[in-house]
Parts: structure tokens; C-alpha cells; sequence
């Protein structure tokens, strides 16, 4: 990562847990791991309750949608780390790899539902554009998605245009195939927290 | 519906950590990262890039910043509130726009 306390400043405690996670996980520990443990009472614990909640607290959009729409987020930022990290959570959770490619490569012809799809379009806008319209919202809200649905896609939204802006500043190193997989896994079993 | 409901909650304790909690930049410069506004060059190259192109971020625009006599951990904390600042105002333009339509759509039904 582009700052030296970013690799190296963690207490001997937090640097006895990443030899841990590398030997059992048999990956090294990727840099957004890293990253809410260092001085985690400034951004990681509470980044880390704030995303969880987004991910994986009571919402009625399942899981596997909600890491969708960080692909999807991701992907209009262009952040390298985080598109792989999250395509490969989606696909695992839909268990479903060629959904998520579809989408990301065309939300239009993709084979998911409208209510989703109308989700999606508006994320990207408000992502792309740093605004949206109240008529996108109507458009999103008559595709059958309830306001508190919006908000819930919104919370998502608001997590990774934080997260991938910081992968890109800080440049976490991209992982292997593997490695995302194995992430993916770790993230599906345990959340953000 | 609640207005506040549980994921706004854990944001908006998200924006007050990174503005107010104890930290090694001041909370003037914080503010400033975090609205991506008043910052003196070269720093506000990196902010603004962490705010609107993130993926145009360089070394040299860390190392510009760095010979100013920014510390790294003062780096750390700005670029964090630069990128939550700038999905703050993203979030809340969606609430926004949301409650505009809800209300709408209200007074037409």
C-alpha cells in the first residue's frame, strides 16, 4: 500500500493475528483487512459496524444482491480490488458466476429482474453523477421496489464509494483468483465485522 | 418506518469518527478534506483526486504531499474523510431525492 504505517505499523498483537490468518487461510492478508486495523478507534471498528449493517444486517434484499450491487458500484468507479472482491462474493452467493459477469458487463440485457435492474441503473447514476433525480427515484420506486428498499441500496452504495475510493488512494494490491475466492468465502461466512 | 433506521445510525457514527475523534490532522483539515474544499496545494491534488477520480491516484501526488510536511498518519486520517465525505454527499443526495418522490408520489395518489 502507498503509506509505509499502512504495511508496517500494526501492534505485535495485530501482526501475530495477519501471520495467522496467512497460515491458515493459506493467503496473504488482503490490504482492506489491513487496513481497519490500523488505528482502528480512527475509521476501521466503526467502518467495520457501518458496512456490516449494510451487508448483512435485516434488509429485504438478500445477501447475494447487496454484494451484486458492490460489484456493480465498483465497477462504475473502476477499483480494481474491490470489483474482483465482490464478483467473487456474488457469484459465490448466487452460486451463480455468469449472472454477475452479465451484469457488470450489460445491466440492460442482463438476466436479473426489473426491480434490481431499476436498483442497479440508479446506483450507477448516483455513483457516475454524485446526484439522482426524484423522477429516478419514482422510476426505481415503480419497478416494485419499496423506499425503504432504496435506502438499504443506498446504505450499500454510501459503504463502497467509501471503500473504493480508499483501495484506489491507498492502491491495495489486487489479489489472485484464489485469493478473492477465499475472501469471498471468509465474507460470506463471516460479514464485515 | 423508522426516519433513523440502523444503517443511517451506523454512518452518521462513521462521519462523527472520522471529524471528531481524537486524531493527528486537525479538525479544521478534516473538515476540509471531508468536503473536499479550502485545502492548501499540494494537498488538495490528493483530496480532490480521492474525492472525484480516485482510480487517477498517483505515488507522486502521496509524495508531493508527504515533502509539504504532511506526517503519514496525518495522510491516513485525510484521505479516510475525503472518501466518506464524498460518499456522504452521495448518500444523502439519494435520501433526498428519495423522500422528494415519496412525498410526490403521496400528493398525487
Amino acid at each position: 500500500m502507498r503509506l509505509d504505517i499502512l504495511n508496517r505499523g500494526y501492534s505485535p498483537g495485530t501482526k501475530l493475528l495477519f501471520a495467522l490468518i496467512r497460515l491458515f487461510s493459506r493467503h496473504p492478508v488482503p490490504d482492506a483487512a489491513k487496513l481497519v486495523f490500523y488505528r482502528p478507534a480512527f475509521y476501521g471498528a466503526q467502518a467495520k459496524e457501518f458496512t456490516h449493517e449494510a451487508m448483512r444486517g435485516p434488509s429485504a434484499w438478500p445477501v447475494a444482491d447487496r454484494e451484486l450491487m458492490a460489484a456493480y458500484v465498483s465497477k462504475v468507479n473502476e477499483s480494481a480490488f474491490c470489483i474482483g472482491a465482490h464478483t467473487a462474493t456474488a457469484a459465490q452467493a448466487y452460486q451463480d458466476s455468469a449472472k454477475v459477469q452479465a451484469v457488470l458487463a450489460d445491466l440492460e440485457s442482463a438476466p436479473i429482474g426489473d426491480a434490481l435492474r431499476a436498483t442497479l441503473r440508479m446506483l450507477g447514476e448516483l455513483t457516475r453523477e454524485g446526484k439522482v433525480s426524484a423522477q429516478d427515484m419514482r422510476d426505481v420506486l415503480s419497478a416494485g421496489v419499496s423506499p425503504q428498499q432504496v435506502k438499504d441500496a443506498l446504505a450499500v452504495c454510501a459503504a463502497f464509494n467509501t471503500t473504493d475510493r480508499l483501495a484506489d488512494a491507498f492502491g491495495f494490491e489486487v489479489l489472485s483468483p484464489e485469493g478473492f475466492e477465499a475472501g469471498a468465502k471468509y465474507l460470506l461466512k463471516r460479514g464485515y465485522r | 418506518m423508522p426516519d433513523e433506521d440502523k444503517k443511517r445510525a451506523a454512518h452518521r457514527a462513521l462521519v462523527d469518527r472520522v471529524l471528531n475523534a481524537e486524531g493527528r490532522a486537525s479538525p479544521e483539515q478534516r473538515a476540509r478534506a471531508f468536503s473536499n474544499d479550502g485545502l492548501p496545494p499540494p494537498l488538495h491534488t490528493l483530496i480532490g483526486k480521492v474525492a472525484t477520480n480516485p482510480a487517477q491516484v498517483t505515488d507522486a501526488d502521496f509524495a508531493a504531499a508527504t515533502a509539504s510536511g504532511c506526517t503519514e498518519d496525518e495522510l491516513f486520517e485525510l484521505v479516510i474523510c475525503a472518501a466518506v465525505g464524498h460518499a456522504t454527499r452521495q448518500y444523502e443526495a439519494g435520501l433526498a431525492a428519495l423522500a422528494e418522490a415519496t412525498v410526490d408520489g403521496e400528493e398525487d395518489g
